[in-house]
């Protein structure tokens, strides 16, 4: 899947297309040559990488119609992109076809405090709007460990969660309009300034649909006030399956966490040398659980939670003490990812979804896995809702290993949908994990997935050949080779 | 339960093939709701059960047929609910008929409605093809978000065979509170305190009173109270005036479905001044739920609302000619058409009772 070097455009093509775009929008805002395309070659996920014919950055809505008619009347193919931090390959280019990127359409329109709401263009970041809102002393719930660089846009499009999400919900909860674009240039509003809108709930449809039904330009979000004090506790456990069933009884004891984040030993040590979390790396697992609330209300929870982990074998408690510990107690967590690529030359990361009930037993399965294929594996579980990332750790440079790292992930994901769960928790499915929809739906089921797709995209011309495989693809199922060495941004916090 | 399914598929196939309307119907509790039903009735109370409740999953599984009240007593044995409190409007109300329907009660201004509940649906289409959509799970990107799209689609796109929806503990605390104001004030107040962060499960304003319920850890709820004053409720009281609400058996709303006009429901934003319109009203959800009983022309009350970015259903009784449910753009319609054309290409399932063309 590596850059291809023979194009499969020819110059007239290239010329035409770029033309045609030039004519709607100004002459700077079209890319085509090489060393401009470039940096559009992949997204978050840099193993799958191909250049674009033309990379095309509107500037208003207007220049995004024209655009949708001209690839439209030109039967060019579209992949949509935000910042292209998407981990799946959800924004890797079509080698003939148009990456339209939504960089310059970066502006908050409006920010109503009285109303809760954000309308915000999806070139926004994320944290953008938290950060424009604090002085209302409200925030946007959904933060993607990603959120100092990833756009609402690409939110919308991935239906991205966060660390908080088992509380206060993914995009799909915290999103009450999107305002887009189809294939045919109509502007469609979704949702509204309401809390429902009439006929069929087409915005919680388009939520997670990796840019393949329209082009958003532009997104009410809700906003909701700040907590005003939040809390966070470390707990230690001698065994993974104690941490994993003192999960269970937390959500037993009837508490919603803010966040329920769990790491195993390896996770532990791999990020404390490199951000001095003060993680108890003798712990064979530990977990971070966060209360939230009014300063009453936190009292009284974080008592009710340690409660419940001494009730599960905890053998040590820490609780934070004020915002900077809070703070640091979570940087381990948030920064799994670039610590997987200090100690280890590549890694694969999985994410799956399991019932919470099966914790224990996929922990132990991976633990086996990891003698069979002789690599190492480090945990980091999103462990509230079940949402697991392995982070298998490996060398490609040795012979053997990445196809080992493979089949490793294979059978992480496969034991995930085994035990009822999930290929994809929330990462997208992407040109990733394509192959794993196979496994995971029937062709009938596959069918009406694209059935949805033309309902809106009538010309089958937005981000095809991701997310949904035809029954070709399917029938030529193989292995994949993820190259997670290669991943872009390897400073971003992750998950 | 094999035996049901097969006789759902026949009778799917047989629709099919006829081009004859089938009616879904549940317990019938709201037959009321949307256009009138059309064809023959397709009664799922066969398909009953729930397949699988592990409380500390937070989700429970279970076949469309189920009585609501067997999964609400099944989740309070366990401390839990169904967080959006959907209506039941009768004690046949089932699950399948409370998700087809959409609805969602009082607290849905705190923890959502039923379309963010859900997590996972299993249909069979038009063409007897069982599809399975979402899971167990809380967090799922794998394919489109079909299940949630189910959700309030009133049995169009097919029959709804079991459905998985997330549920979550009962509040540890729970108080109500009552205080006297203009509807202007309750939207003003109601607005503010959205902004703060307090613990709000629902509101309801009506005649000059405004009633406010508190849930959450016990220290959270007392000190709500003491910060917003009023009369507290004695908690049946409360649990009446909420279920009363919830049910619409309270003087306003049975005056209102048994008038000629009928009961409107108004979504709008919740910030909306008070909307001048000929009547009285009842005020839901922080603002945004604005039940009216008015004799009103339904085209213009549907400018006025559409005007300020809501829209406005003919939710019970009433002349239905004008339309139940709020005009779609055309762009909107579109897509609708061609979604029931895809699952529905019969056009079998509940017909018109949505939309004519749906």
């Amino acid at each position: 899947m590596n850059a291809v070097t023979e194009r499969p455009f020819t110059l007239s093509r290239q010329q035409e297309v770029a033309h045609a775009l030039r004519a709607v929008v100004p002459a700077q805002c079209v890319l085509f040559n090489e060393e401009d395309t470039r940096p559009y070659e992949c997204d978050g996920l840099a193993a799958f990488r191909q250049l674009p014919m033309v990379v095309v950055l509107p500037e208003n809505e207007t220049q995004v119609i024209a655009i949708l008619q001209a690839c439209r009347d030109l039967k060019v193919q579209i992949v949509p992109r935000g910042a292209g931090t998407g981990l799946s390959g959800g924004a890797m280019p079509i080698a003939d076809g148009v990456v339209l990127s939504t960089a310059k359409l970066n502006k908050i329109i409006k920010m109503d405090a009285y109303a809760r709401t954000a309308i915000v263009q999806p070139g926004v970041r994320n944290l953008a709007i938290s950060d424009a809102a604090a002085q209302h002393a409200l925030y946007y719930a959904p933060d993607p460990s990603s959120q100092i660089a990833c756009t609402i846009g690409g939110n919308v499009a991935e239906n991205s969660g966060g660390v908080h999400c088992l509380k206060y919900g993914l995009t799909v909860h915290n999103v009450l309009r999107v305002r887009m674009i189809t294939i045919d240039g109509e502007v469609v509003e979704l949702g509204g300034g309401a809390l429902d809108a009439p006929g069929l709930d087409l915005l919680a449809v388009f939520v997670g649909s990796e840019g393949m039904l329209g082009v958003v330009t532009e997104v009410t979000v809700r906003l909701i006030p700040k907590p005003q004090l939040a809390r966070v506790i470390m707990a230690s456990f001698d065994d993974v399956v104690k941490g994993g069933n003192a999960v269970a009884s937390v959500i037993a004891a009837g508490i919603i966490p803010a966040g329920l984040e769990m790491m195993d030993k390896r996770s532990s040590r791999m990020v404390e040398p490199f951000v001095k979390a003060g993680y108890d790396i003798d712990a064979e697992a530990i977990l971070l659980c966060e209360s939230d609330g009014m300063p009453e209300e936190v009292e009284e929870e974080i008592g009710r939670m340690i409660e419940v982990f001494n009730q599960s074998g905890a053998t040590a408690i820490a609780v934070s003490t004020s915002e900077a510990e809070r703070l640091k107690f979570w940087s381990g967590r948030k920064n799994a990812f670039p610590a997987a690529g200090r100690i280890s030359p590549d890694y694969y990361c999985m994410d799956g979804t399991i019932p919470r009930k099966r914790l224990a037993q996929v922990l132990l399965g991976i633990e086996q896995m990891e003698t069979k294929y002789d690599l190492r594996c480090a945990n980091v579980f999103h462990a509230g809702d079940g949402n697991l990332h392995p982070l298998i750790l490996f060398d490609a440079n040795q012979p053997g290993e990445f196809h080992r790292a493979e089949m490793f992930g294979a059978e992480i994901l496969a034991l995930c949908v085994e035990v009822g769960g999930t290929i994809t928790g929330e990462h997208g499915v992407g040109i990733e994990k394509i192959n794993s929809m196979c496994v995971q739906f029937s062709r009938p089921e596959l069918d009406a997935f694209f059935a949805v797709k033309r309902a809106f995209d009538t010309a089958f011309l937005l981000n095809p050949d991701k997310a949904i495989p035809t029954l070709h693809r399917c029938a030529e199922y193989g292995r994949m080779h993820v190259q997670r060495g290669a991943v872009k941004f390897p400073e971003l916090p992750r998950f | 339960m094999e035996q049901v399914l097969q006789q759902f598929k026949d009778r799917i196939s047989a629709a099919t093939a006829g081009g004859s309307a089938l009616q879904i119907r549940g317990g019938g509790t709201k037959d009321w709701y949307g256009q009138t039903p059309q064809g023959d009735v397709l009664d799922t109370r066969a398909y009953t059960g729930i397949i699988d409740y592990d409380p500390t999953e937070l989700v429970i599984t279970a076949r469309c047929g189920t009585p609501l009240a067997e999964i609400d007593a099944a989740l309070a044995q366990q401390g839990q609910m169904l967080a959006f409190e959907p209506p039941h409007f009768g004690r046949d109300a089932t699950i399948g008929g409370a998700v087809a329907s959409g609805m969602s009660g009082p607290r849905r201004q705190a923890v959502g409605a039923l379309r963010d509940f859900m997590l996972g649906a299993v249909l069979m289409d038009g063409k007897g093809e069982v599809l399975h959509f979402g899971g167990q799970v809380m967090k799922n990107v794998a394919g489109y978000d079909v299940s949630r799209l189910l959700s309030g689609s009133l049995g169009t796109l097919g029959l709804l065979l079991e459905v998985s929806v997330k549920v979550l503990p009962k509040a540890l605390a729970e108080s109500s509170i009552r205080l006297a104001m203009s509807q202007a004030d309750a939207l003003h107040h109601l607005n503010t305190w959205g902004g703060q962060p307090l613990p709000i499960s629902a509101s309801a304003w009506h005649d000059g009173g405004l009633t406010v319920r508190l849930s959450g850890a016990d220290a959270a709820v007392k000190a709500a109270k003491q910060k917003m004053g009023g009369e507290v409720l004695a908690d049946a009281d409360a649990d009446a005036f909420w279920s009363g609400l919830r049910e619409q058996t309270t003087p306003f709303f049975t005056a209102a479905i048994n008038s000629a006009a009928g009961l409107w429901r108004l979504s709008v934003p919740s910030v909306t001044a008070p909307l001048d319109l000929p009547g009285q009203q009842c005020i839901e959800w922080g603002g945004a739920q604005r039940w009216l009983a008015a004799e009103i022309d339904a085209a213009r009350l549907r400018t006025i609302v559409e005007k300020i970015g809501g829209h406005a259903t003919l939710f019970r009784g009433g002349d239905k000619q004008a339309g139940v449910f709020h005009p779609l753009a055309p762009s909107v319609a579109g897509i609708h058409r061609r979604l029931k054309q895809s699952f529905d290409p019969a056009g079998i399932f509940n017909p018109g009772r949505m939309y004519p063309d749906l």
